[in-house]
Parts: structure tokens; C-alpha cells; sequence
């Protein structure tokens, strides 16, 4: 994509961005005085309230911090509100100093903390901070080892707890702890650090952002007994602990008797994969412990059933032990051989579904890769490169060569630059050209490389590439202006082997002519045949006609009757002299066009226009054409060829003009 | 005494009156002289050649002494292309005719000066320049006329007193005189000029030569082998132009001193200013250098032996051996003696002493109409460029005789016009084969003038980058609506008599770091506006032109070969589209087709092409690539689900972003 693109499709994200934000902040923030605030406060709810002075500089980074915060706290059942510190309402929390301003929790009038404005620093510190001081008891806060293990101990046999490192107070990690604490803090037992050194006694080896322990303290029937702890291995979001706390409530090893395939248990729908230990009536209790050895190691990361072979009715190999079923939900049931816990458990781990994709999405804007090509010929011809083209069909020529062959034999020749990406395209099409008119052509067809040479092409005034021309004999060189595509360059080579404009003898040469039969062994089919007609009186008429005529060599073909007998084919036509006689042989139609003393440009206008067709069909090819007329195109769209009946239709309007400001057309749509 | 005097002033008076007039004089028929004089010629000026000699390129009879060429003539480079082959033949003057390249004269890679004599005499004669030999140009002067070009005539003066009154003077005498260095004893120093360049005369002796240029590396390659030692004595250290990127510093092939003195094979290198030295000739002889100011204490009159040394003190002094020569190869300057004052030719400034003072249009900026071109036009790059060397101002010379054309003739800087969509070929092919660019680097630059809407371009070759604020002035070109340089550069901070030039990581490959390339590599400027002088004076150090809106460097490349699509192409077509905000992509007909059917406007490439019914047509094989890339949509999939257009979002992801971005298209 082109990169000015590319920033208009930024500024595209950042505007999705400011939508969203704004409708965060739809809810306003309430503004209140003093009074108005204390006598909102209900007994029992919380309330956060920045005092500020009214006048003072606000601090519009926190402002637009705390308008986020506001849903997310609502959430919690806490409200948000500013309070304008008014002269005539003094409150102690308006603070004496300007720009000192705080943030202050209350429960019903209660105060429970006061919060600088520097500690509350974004929306998370901010959810974090508040959550923080509300759960003061259901999350207990730790910085020695000592305390840890008083509170271990203290639940031994009776209650789970959850241990958590952040690095900090008030990051995202410790905003998502402070929620699930919200949630589970009258199930377990939270306690947070932030001293690594904390960790570091617990044997944590890889110190990150933040960690996140669940011990199985309701386990531990003995003091003497440490508790389990399994670790949460993803990081720490609101969801990930939600899901992780999830699967510690389920029960460790199901039992289910039922195709793999069916069983839906809690780990599925939170996106966990499911590991079954094929059990065996012989061998159930050795398969249990197996599978509850398993359980323990896949903790939070899988669920693990014990099925049994001999209650199902599935086809289940018959070596298999283990199956195995991803958490999508199409995902079918492999079943595995694995002879070994850690295999099993390295199973998992390795198929395991990472949603690590999101994570790039919000700070990665570099967007797409500037050296990806964007172009699609350069592209195109990148990628066909190494195909070898029968580049020995044309003559190659060089600064030695090139005036001797120009001038000795009609040539055709190609300008192009190796390097140039449209050149190289083009060659391909000139090279189908030499191909399909190899052993009949008079003309010989070269190219010339101007990476190398050019001087010679700068001499031909060629200052672009691709550029064809046509060197006869005794003539100037004929650019050729059509399609760089092999259709029209054919075409070009083609009409000029006929001497232009082609001198009719005769009446029955004029006929065949018109039909098309003139030159059948060149042309399957030309689109268009011209004739012009003139008495022998109106040499100056004619050789106007003769003028655009040679001007449009190469893209039509024109013929001149100038004998005695002219009037015959002027009366049979209804073509008062001068006139051109526009013969269409695949529609059979010829139509007549008066040839006042028209000069020769607008000769060469008529000329150039004579194969527009009446109601034609709209392709590639033929759009350019018709969109030069400039005027509206009006439009059929076909599914398939056209129906005869429309198209009869549409030349009938044509024909009582009333479609004349337009240019009626059709367009196959499935042919595009 | 009366009547001869009434003779020679009647003579005089003459001589006055039938100067011969001519709009174009040319002083001297060196490779300078003779390339502007076959541009005057192609052009049809009324112009007139002055040698002093019997033939063209007389200093190169004389220099180098020991014949030696140092100027490149490289005869392969694997390339077809005359222009790109241009930039490694050092020795050919520009023309027309193939036959008149420097190849055909030598087949040395370091040719014979010889061959240089042969080759302008052969230049001079095949393309018929008017060159008047054995003609003394003895005095120039100015001649105040309101009717003349510039305001005044130059009027020159032979040493018969023939006069030549010229609309335009441009000065190609080189420079000729050999600096001197005036300390005591320096009576007793030889010439580069006049010493002897047969070894045979230097065998056993000790040797001192003087300088640290190529001329004084050349003469002590010449007597390494046969001299007890050569010390080679300078004020300043000595450069080499693989480590500073100019051909006018030491070239390996001259440096066999360096390696002997780093080997400890006895010749050596020192550093010292010889304004502070005095030479002393012992009687039997022998040179010792001294101080200037032990003879300043002492009475001069003492007899040689009596006066001190400074090992006398300092009893290891290098220099305290006995020379048997010393040689002075110090270089040359200007001969400033033959012009009037009225001229106001004067000299440059202390770094370029040696230079004429002259504008970044070599014209010097005394008088109007007097330009200075070839060698002695080498202050305005000194030290940086090629603009002192053939190879160099063979571009400068063309460049001012374009602006001669403009100035007085009404011709404009010579310029093509071409669609916008031809603006990264035009500068890939430029960048690619163009010799000026890449000879004259950041003195001769390529102009881009956009046209309204950035719809078209002009593009002019070889424009003197420091003038670019007089552009309009000295082209005749408009450049109102917006501007690229393109320029070649080395990078900022690579090279340097002192820098380390062969460090790992030298050179840079990756795309993004094309701003950090070391080597010659393209750098393209773009300008809303066309820089104002004060843009240009106070532009940033270092810097060839001011802080551009936005800048772009075509990565270095090993091959000096800047073709790659991905590499060097596509880059640049982003930087050219990010500066005009339009698509400069190409498109095939099919594309097209569809963007005319489907937006209001479309790209370039489109509007040029395929609505002036000259579409790019795909062909099977590329059309396949096109959609294994997802560049183009696989038509053949649409035809099979036939209601696309209806229900069917249209084609996929990677498609519609790539047609459908959002670019504001001309």
C-alpha cells in the first residue's frame, strides 16, 4: 500500500480510537459543590471525589483519566464525581494550596483514604487504587515472608488462598488483581506483594511484571504440611485470573462415560483443552492416579477426564491412552500413545491455543511492511522473472546495428529498459506478437535495450519506455500509440502490410471491400471497413481524406474510390459526394457519413470515431473509447451475453434519439 | 626618437582599431579550452581558441615528469552504455563522436601523458576548432562599452600587439605556475618542474623532497629503489584519496613511500611547516637543515659549518642527516600576471590561494562575463569533488556553456518534459548511468521542476546545485510549484584523512538505513519552493543545500547498480508519492478498467495510459502472479461464483486495500 495511503488508514484507527473513547466518556463526569456532593453520599456506598478549585488550573490529563475510570468503577457500585471547591463553601478538602489538589474515597461520609492525584496516574491506578482500599481486608497486603506464612497457616484445611507479585501499585496487573479479589474475595483468602525479594524465597525463578500463585491450602490437613501452589501461567488480565480461578474451583479429574467427543465440561467453554486417560477396568485405579498426577501438572491449562474404554461405545484404537480434544470447537479427538506423564503434559502444552495475536494489537502501529510491493506489474514482473522468454523471435539490436536494420528492412522496434517494470510487461506481449506472426510477417520485429543504449534511443526522441515504432522504408517513423497489449499491436502490424489508404479499382473491389473480404487472409474479422468516395473533380476533399487517413495508420483502415463510376455506388448508398461509407461486416450494416470540406483534423476525429458502435458492449478494451465521447455512459448490465430482444430495444431509442445526451452501452458483468 | 615614436603609436592606435571581434574567447588550449570550444562549435558561436603553444595540452608535454597519467582509462566495464561508461574514463573530453573517447589512444589503465597530447591534438582537429596557435596572450584588460553583452568588452592583447575584442572571456590556462617556498637556503632546492628524472642521477644519495601531493609521491616512486633513503617533509599530514574520496589527494598507485616508511626501510614521513626551516650547504656540499630563527639569532654572514643545528641540542632530531638533494613539489597556481587590475581577478581565499575567486557559476566574481573553467575553476570544489580534474569539469565546462546559451542567445537549459508517471524512471535511469552526476558529485545536480498539480515534470541535467536560487535567472525554467534535487553524496561522516574507511560494517544494505549510506549513493531533496539565496547561505554545516521538506537516500549499492525493485525502486516511488500525495503505481488495463468504472478519479498511471486508449495488457503468465501475489483479483473465481457483484462482498481483504486506499488521486 502506498505509505500517504497507509497514514490516511492510521488516521482511520486513531479515529475508531477517539469514537470509542468518546463513548467511554459519554457518561459525564457530575460536577458538584460541596454541599451538593455530601448530600448525595448514601450510608454504605462508595464514593471517589476529586476537589478542585475553581478557577485553578484544572488537571485536565487526570480529568480525562478519572472520566474513564467512571464506568468501570460504577461497575463496582462506586460513583465518581468532581467537586468545584466555591469560595462560599469552604471544605476542608479543598486544601489551602492551589494545584494540591487530592482525590478522596468515602463510605457514605466515612473517609476512607485520600488520594494524591499523582498516585492515581491512569484509569487502572486509579480502579486499582480504589478497589484497593475498599478490599482491605479480603486482600491482605504482605512484605515478609513471615506474614505469608502466618496467613498460609491460618487457612490450612480450611480456605484456598491467592498470592500475587505486581510490580507496582496501580499497574493494569494489579488493577486485574484488585478485580478478581472483588469477585472471589469472599472465596478466598487474597493476600499481594510487591517485594520481589518476596518471590524470589518462594522459588520463583523467572521474576516478570507480575505473578500469580493459587495455594491449595484447604488440602493441607497438617500445619507441618506446606500448601500446594499451581502458578498462572498467562499474564495477568482480568479474564486469564477469572478463567484460572474457574478451573481451581472445578473438581480435579472427571469421570465420564461418554463420547469424547460430546463431553463438555467448564475447561471448554474457557477455551481450554481437554486430555482424557483412557482407563481400563483392570487398570482403573493405576489410571486414576495417573490421571491425577496429570491433573495436578496441567492445572489451569487443561482439563483431564478419566474415560473409560469399556463404557463407551466409540471407536477407540486400540493402543490409544491418551486422547486428546483441542478447545475449538470443531477440533476432533486425537488419540495419542503416550507412555510418559511429562509426554503428555508437553502434549498440551505444545497445542496449546495462545492467544498471544491480541497482544500485538494495541502498541504495534507500524502497519504494514514498507518493502512490501504494492505495485502489481512491478510485482507481477518480479515474480516471472526466472520464466525464460523466447526472446530469440525478435532481433536484438544495438548502436552498431540499429541504423543498418531500421534502414534496410522494415522494422518494427521495441524501446524498453530491462530495469522498468511496464517496459518488461510490455515485452512479454511483444514477444507473443513476434510469436504469432513468426514465418509470415514482412516486418522484422527488434527491440532495443536503452539501459544500454541510450544514446540511440534518446536520437529516436524516445524519452519514455515502453515505446514502439514502425520503420519503412522511404517514410518516417510511425509511432505506434495503440494498447500495449499483444490484440492491438497485432493489429497495428497488420494493417500497416496494406498500403494506406487502399486505392479501390473498381466498383466490385469496393463491394468486396465493404464486406470485408478484401484482406480476409489477414484479419479474421475487421471491425470496420471506411471508404471514401469522391468524383474525380474533388482532388482537395480527397486529399484531406488521405491525410487522416494515413495519420490513423495502424488503428483503421481506410480505402479511397475516386474513379468515373463512383455515382453508382454514391446513389446505391444514398452517399451525396463527398462521402464515407462505414461498413461494419460481422453486424452487416453500411452507413453513410457526408464528407463536407471538412479540414483534416476534423477529418481525423470522423475517422478516429467511425468503429464506435451504436450500442456497444463495454469491456476493457473498448471503455477508453467510448469514455472520450464524454458523455454519460447509460448502462445495461447483463448476466451473460445480451438478450437480443434489449439490444434491439436499446438501437430502436437509439435510432429515434432519444438517448442522445448519453452513450447507451452494455456490460457483461460476469466477464469482467 | 620622434618619428618611431609617432610610428609605434600610430601602430598602436591601429591595432586598436581593428581588434578583431569575437563573442566567445577562449584562453588557452588545454582539455579545458578545447571542450568549451567544441560546445561553441556544436552551438555555432562566433568564438576564437588562444594557445600560447604550437598544440593542444601543453603542460601535458611537460607533466607529469615522469609521464605517468594518474587518471583512470578504464576500457570494460561490462556495459553497453556510453553515458554510464563515461563515469570511468577520466581522460575523454565530451562530443559527439564515438571515435574521440580516450580508449581508442591508450590501452594503459594509467596512460602516458603523451597519449593525452595526442588525443586533444587529434580532438582539436577532428571536430575543426578554431584554435589560433603560438598566439601569447600577454595582457587582458576591460573595455568599458554600454552596447556590449556584459557592459564591457575584454580586450586582449598578444605580444605582437595584435587585439581581440571579446563579449565573453573564458579562461582556461590552468595552472601554471609552479609554487615556490621562500626559506634560507631555498636558492638550493630543485623544481619538480626541472629535476632530473632519471634515477641513475639519485643513486646512493640521500634524498628530501618537499610536499606531500601526488607530484612529490610520484617523484620519490621514480628513485625509491636506488636512493639511500627519501624523506619526504610537509607541513600538514598526508591525505589519501581512499580515505577521503578525492582524486586530487595521494592515490595508491603513488604511494610506495608510504609503505617503505611504515616498514621502517629507511625513507620516511614528516610533518613540519616550511616557513620555520633554513637549508644549509655544508662545504662539501651536503644539505642540513636548520631553524630559521638559529640564522635570525646568529649573523647570516657565519660560514655554513659555524651555523647551529638544531641537533646540536637535541642530539636525536630527525632530520639531522646529511641530504644530498632536496626537491620541491609543492604544485602550481593561477597566473594572475596577465590580468589588468580593472579586471578584478583576484585571488581566493587562504584555503584556496592558488584559485581565482570565482561564483558557483564560475564566473568570477569581479567582472561579469569572465568565467574560469577547467582546473583553475577548482576552488568552487576544492577538496571535494572532481571539479579540478577532466573528468570532472569536462561537466562544468558544459554546464556553463548552458547558461551562456541562455544568457545570450535566449536558449533555455536544455530540459524534457515528461507525464508525472515517468518520475521514478527518470530518476532510476539518471541515477543509473548519468556520469556528471556521479563525477561532480554534490557540485552538479539533476532539477525536477514540477509542473500546477504535479501532473507533468521538466527535468534538467547537471544544474550547479549551489546556484539554485538563481535557478530561474540562469535557465530560463519556472520552478513555481514545487522542486527535486537529486544529488549523489557520500556519506557525512565517512570520509577523511584521518577516518578509518575499511571498519566492519561500512557499508549498509537494509532499506531503512539507506540515510546512514557511506558510499556514493543518490540522495533526493524536495523543495515546495525553490531555496532563497539566504535558504542557501545559511543552509546547515556540511550540508550541500538547505534542510529540504523532505529528504530521500536510494540505499548504497556495491554495484553502483540502482535497479533493484524492492531495494531501490519501490522505496524512492513511496518517498515521490509521500512528497505529492498521489499514486505513482502502475496499473494494467484491467485495474484501470475497473477504477474508471468504479471511482471518481484515478491514478496517474491510469489517466495517462489506459484512458488515452494506450493500456497496459497483462498476459497469462503475469496476470497468474498477479493473483498468487493478491494484487490482482482471480477473475476465473469471480466467473465460477457468478453472482459476485450482487450479493458477494466484493473481492478479498488484500485486494480491496490495495486498490481502494483512500489516496487523493490527481
Amino acid at each position: 500500500m502506498m505509505s500517504s495511503g497507509f497514514v490516511v488508514f492510521r488516521a482511520g484507527v486513531a479515529l475508531v480510537l477517539m469514537c470509542s473513547f468518546y463513548r467511554s466518556t459519554e457518561d459525564p463526569l457530575p460536577e458538584l459543590s460541596p454541599q451538593q456532593y455530601f448530600s448525595t453520599l448514601q450510608p454504605g456506598k462508595a464514593s471517589l471525589a476529586y476537589f478542585c478549585q475553581v478557577g485553578s488550573l484544572s488537571n485536565s490529563v487526570f480529568l480525562e483519566e478519572l472520566k474513564e475510570a467512571i464506568r468501570p468503577l460504577q461497575d463496582y457500585g462506586i460513583s465518581v464525581s468532581k467537586v468545584n471547591c466555591v469560595e462560599e463553601e469552604a471544605s476542608r478538602y479543598c486544601g489551602k494550596e492551589e494545584g494540591v489538589m487530592k482525590a478522596y474515597l468515602f463510605r457514605g461520609h466515612i473517609l476512607l483514604r485520600e488520594f494524591p492525584t499523582d498516585t492515581l496516574f491512569d484509569v487502572n491506578a486509579i480502579v486499582a487504587h480504589v478497589l484497593f482500599t475498599l478490599l482491605f481486608n479480603e486482600v491482605k497486603y504482605v512484605t515478609t515472608l513471615e506474614d505469608l506464612h502466618s496467613i498460609e497457616n491460618s487457612l490450612k484445611g480450611k480456605a484456598n488462598m491467592i498470592f500475587s507479585y505486581v510490580e507496582a501499585i496501580g499497574t493494569p496487573e494489579h488493577r486485574a488483581v484488585m478485580e478478581a479479589a472483588f469477585v472471589y474475595g469472599t472465596s478466598y483468602q487474597f493476600a499481594l506483594t510487591t517485594e520481589i525479594a518476596l518471590l524470589e524465597n518462594i522459588g520463583s525463578e523467572n521474576t516478570g511484571r507480575a505473578h500469580l500463585y493459587f495455594l491449595h491450602c484447604e488440602l493441607a490437613s497438617d500445619l507441618t504440611e506446606s500448601c500446594r501452589t499451581t502458578r498462572m501461567e498467562q499474564p495477568l488480565t482480568t479474564l486469564n485470573i477469572h478463567v484460572f480461578i474457574k478451573t481451581m474451583k472445578a473438581p480435579l479429574v472427571m469421570e465420564v462415560a461418554e463420547d469424547p467427543q460430546q463431553v463438555s465440561i467448564i475447561h471448554l467453554q474457557l477455551g481450554l483443552p481437554l486430555v482424557f486417560i483412557i482407563s481400563q477396568q483392570a487398570t482403573y485405579e493405576a489410571d486414576r492416579r495417573t490421571a491425577e498426577w496429570v491433573a495436578w501438572r496441567l492445572l489451569g491449562k487443561a482439563g483431564v477426564l478419566l474415560l473409560s474404554r469399556d463404557s463407551v461405545d466409540v471407536d477407540i484404537p486400540q493402543h490409544a491412552n491418551v486422547a486428546f480434544r483441542r478447545a475449538e470447537k470443531e477440533a476432533p479427538v486425537e488419540f495419542l500413545v503416550l507412555n510418559d506423564v511429562d509426554l503428555i503434559v508437553s502434549h498440551v502444552k505444545s497445542n496449546m491455543y495462545i492467544e498471544e495475536t491480541q497482544e500485538d494489537e494495541d502498541g504495534d502501529e507500524e502497519g504494514p511492511d514498507l518493502a512490501i510491493q504494492d505495485d502489481e506489474v512491478a510485482e507481477t514482473v518480479y515474480r516471472d522473472r526466472k520464466r525464460p522468454l523466447p526472446l530469440e523471435l525478435t532481433v536484438e539490436l544495438t548502436q552498431e546495428t540499429f541504423n543498418s536494420t531500421v534502414t534496410t528492412s522494415d522494422s518494427l522496434v521495441l524501446f524498453y529498459a530491462t530495469w522498468h517494470a511496464v517496459s518488461m510487461a510490455f515485452l512479454q506481449s511483444y514477444i507473443d506478437v513476434a510469436i504469432k506472426l513468426k514465418g509470415t510477417s514482412t516486418i522484422l520485429l527488434t527491440r532495443i535495450n536503452c539501459a544500454d543504449w541510450s544514446d540511440v534511443c534518446a536520437k529516436q526522441n524516445v524519452t519514455a519506455f515502453p515505446a514502439v515504432k514502425l520503420y519503412k522504408e522511404g517514410e518516417s517513423p510511425v509511432s505506434y500509440e495503440g494498447m500495449l497489449g499483444t490484440k492491438d499491436l497485432l493489429k497495428f502490424v497488420q494493417l500497416n502490410r496494406i498500403s494506406c489508404p487502399v486505392n479501390i479499382a473498381s466498383i466490385q473491389e469496393a463491394e468486396k471491400y465493404l464486406r470485408g473480404e478484401l484482406y480476409k487472409d489477414l484479419f479474421s474479422f475487421p471491425s470496420v471497413s471506411v471508404l471514401g468516395l469522391f468524383s474525380p473533380a474533388m482532388a482537395s476533399a480527397e486529399e484531406h481524406f488521405r491525410e487522416a487517413g494515413k495519420r490513423l495508420r495502424g488503428s483503421i483502415i481506410t480505402g479511397v474510390y475516386s474513379e468515373d463510376d463512383v455515382w453508382i455506388l454514391s446513389n446505391k448508398y444514398a452517399a451525396p459526394l463527398p462521402a464515407m461509407l462505414l461498413a461494419r461486416p460481422r453486424e452487416g450494416g453500411i452507413e453513410s457519413v457526408p464528407l463536407a470540406t471538412a479540414p483534416v483534423q476534423e477529418m481525423v476525429r470522423i475517422l478516429a470515431n467511425a468503429p464506435l458502435e451504436a450500442f456497444p458492449e463495454i469491456t476493457v478494451e473498448t471503455l477508453p473509447a467510448y469514455l472520450r465521447l464524454q458523455r454519460p455512459l447509460l448502462m445495461l448490465f447483463s448476466d451473460g451475453s445480451i438478450d437480443p430482444q434489449y439490444r434491439n430495444a436499446a438501437l430502436a431509442l437509439v435510432r429515434q434519439k432519444q438517448l442522445e445526451p448519453f452513450t447507451p452501452c452494455w456490460l457483461n458483468f460476469n466477464y469482467i | 626618437m620622434g618619428p618611431l615614436g609617432l610610428l609605434l603609436a600610430l601602430a598602436l592606435h591601429l591595432a586598436a582599431c581593428t581588434r578583431t571581434h569575437r563573442d566567445y574567447c577562449v584562453l588557452g588550449a588545454g582539455p579545458a579550452g578545447l571542450q568549451m570550444a567544441a560546445l561553441l562549435q556544436r552551438a555555432g558561436r562566433d568564438y576564437e581558441v588562444f594557445e600560447r603553444e604550437s598544440a593542444p595540452g601543453s603542460f601535458f608535454t611537460r607533466y607529469p615528469r615522469h609521464r605517468k597519467l594518474i587518471s583512470i582509462n578504464k576500457r570494460h566495464t561490462g556495459k553497453a552504455n556510453a553515458e554510464f561508461n563515461l563515469r570511468h574514463d577520466w581522460n575523454s573530453l565530451l562530443s559527439d563522436d564515438p571515435r574521440l573517447l580516450f580508449r581508442h589512444y591508450s590501452k594503459a589503465y594509467f596512460p602516458d601523458a603523451s597519449d593525452m597530447v595526442r588525443y586533444l591534438g587529434d580532438f582539436a582537429k577532428c571536430l575543426g576548432l578554431r584554435v589560433q596557435y603560438n598566439t601569447n596572450i600577454t595582457h587582458v584588460a576591460l573595455d568599458k562599452d554600454p552596447q556590449a553583452w556584459n557592459g564591457h568588452y575584454f580586450i586582449l592583447t598578444q605580444q605582437n600587439g595584435q587585439a581581440y575584442q571579446c563579449s565573453v572571456l573564458l579562461v582556461a590556462t590552468g595552472l601554471s605556475v609552479p609554487k615556490l617556498v621562500d626559506f634560507p637556503g631555498s636558492e638550493h632546492v630543485e623544481g619538480y618542474e626541472s629535476v632530473s628524472v632519471d634515477p641513475e642521477d639519485f643513486v646512493g644519495q640521500n634524498v628530501l623532497i618537499l610536499g606531500r601531493g601526488n607530484s612529490a609521491f610520484e617523484t620519490a616512486e621514480n628513485i625509491l629503489g636506488v636512493t639511500n633513503f627519501v624523506h619526504m617533509l610537509s607541513r600538514s599530514r598526508v591525505r589519501l584519496s581512499w580515505a577521503t574520496h578525492y582524486v586530487g589527494d595521494v592515490r595508491a598507485i603513488n604511494n610506495g613511500l608510504l609503505d617503505t616508511y611504515q616498514l621502517k626501510s629507511l625513507d620516511g614521513l614528516l610533518e613540519s611547516d616550511l616557513g620555520y626551516l633554513a637549508l644549509v650547504k655544508d662545504s662539501k656540499g651536503k644539505f642540513h637543515i636548520t631553524l630559521r630563527f638559529f640564522l635570525d639569532e646568529n649573523n647570516s654572514s657565519q660560514s655554513a659549518d659555524a651555523i647551529p643545528l638544531p641537533q646540536d641540542d637535541n642530539d636525536n632530531f630527525a632530520m639531522r642527516v646529511a641530504y644530498d638533494r632536496v626537491i620541491r613539489c609543492l604544485g602550481w597556481k593561477f597566473d594572475f600576471s596577465i590580468f589588468n587590475q580593472s579586471l578584478r581577478l583576484s585571488s581566493g581565499t587562504e584555503f584556496s590561494k592558488k584559485y581565482p575567486l570565482i561564483r558557483a557559476s564560475y564566473e568570477s566574481k569581479g567582472s561579469r562575463g569572465l568565467f574560469i573553467l577547467g582546473t583553475a575553476s577548482h576552488s568552487v570544489d576544492y577538496r571535494k569533488s572532481a571539479g579540478g580534474f577532466i573528468h570532472g569539469f569536462r561537466y562544468t565546462v558544459r554546464a556553463v556553456h548552458r547558461l551562456l546559451e541562455h544568457r545570450h542567445h535566449g536558449i533555455g537549459w536544455p530540459s524534457t518534459e515528461h507525464p508525472i508517471t515517468q518520475l521514478s524512471s527518470s530518476i532510476i535511469r539518471r541515477v543509473n548511468e548519468a556520469s556528471g552526476l556521479y563525477q561532480m558529485f554534490s557540485v552538479l545536480a539533476d532539477i525536477i521542476l514540477l509542473k500546477e498539480n504535479a501532473t507533468a515534470f521538466e527535468y534538467l541535467e547537471e544544474f550547479p546545485m549551489q546556484m539554485l536560487a538563481q535557478l530561474e535567472t540562469l535557465t530560463g525554467r519556472t520552478a513555481r510549484h514545487g522542486l527535486f534535487v537529486i544529488n549523489m553524496e557520500y556519506g557525512k561522516n565517512f570520509s577523511g584523512p584521518e577516518k578509518d574507511v575499511f571498519y566492519y560494517d561500512r557499508s549498509v544494505a537494509h532499506v531503512e538505513d539507506a540515510w546512514r549510506s557511506n558510499f556514493l549513493h543518490p540522495v533526493i531533496y524536495y523543495y515546495r519552493h525553490l531555496p532563497t539565496e539566504q535558504d542557501m547561505r545559511f543552509r546547515p554545516a556540511q550540508w550541500p543545500l538547505p534542510r529540504p521538506a523532505a529528504i530521500h537516500h536510494i540505499v548504497e549499492d556495491f554495484l553502483t547498480d540502482w535497479t533493484a525493485p524492492v531495494g531501490h525502486i519501490l522505496p524512492l516511488r513511496r518517498f515521490l508519492e509521500n512528497c505529492l500525495g498521489t499514486d505513482l503505481r502502475s496499473f494494467y488495463a484491467e485495474s484501470c478498467f475497473l477504477f474508471a468504472l468504479t471511482r471518481q478519479r484515478l491514478p496517474p498511471f491510469c489517466q495517462q495510459g489506459y484512458l488515452k486508449m494506450q493500456g497496459l495488457s497483462s498476459t497469462k503468465s503475469l496476470r497468474q502472479h498477479g493473483v498468487e501475489s493478491r494484487l490482482l483479483p482471480d477473475y476465473t473465481a469471480m466467473e465460477n461464483s457468478s453472482r459476485w457483484l450482487g450479493d458477494h462482498p466484493s473481492a478479498p481483504g488484500p485486494l480491496t486495500q490495495s486498490l481502494d486506499s483512500n489516496k487523493e488521486e490527481l
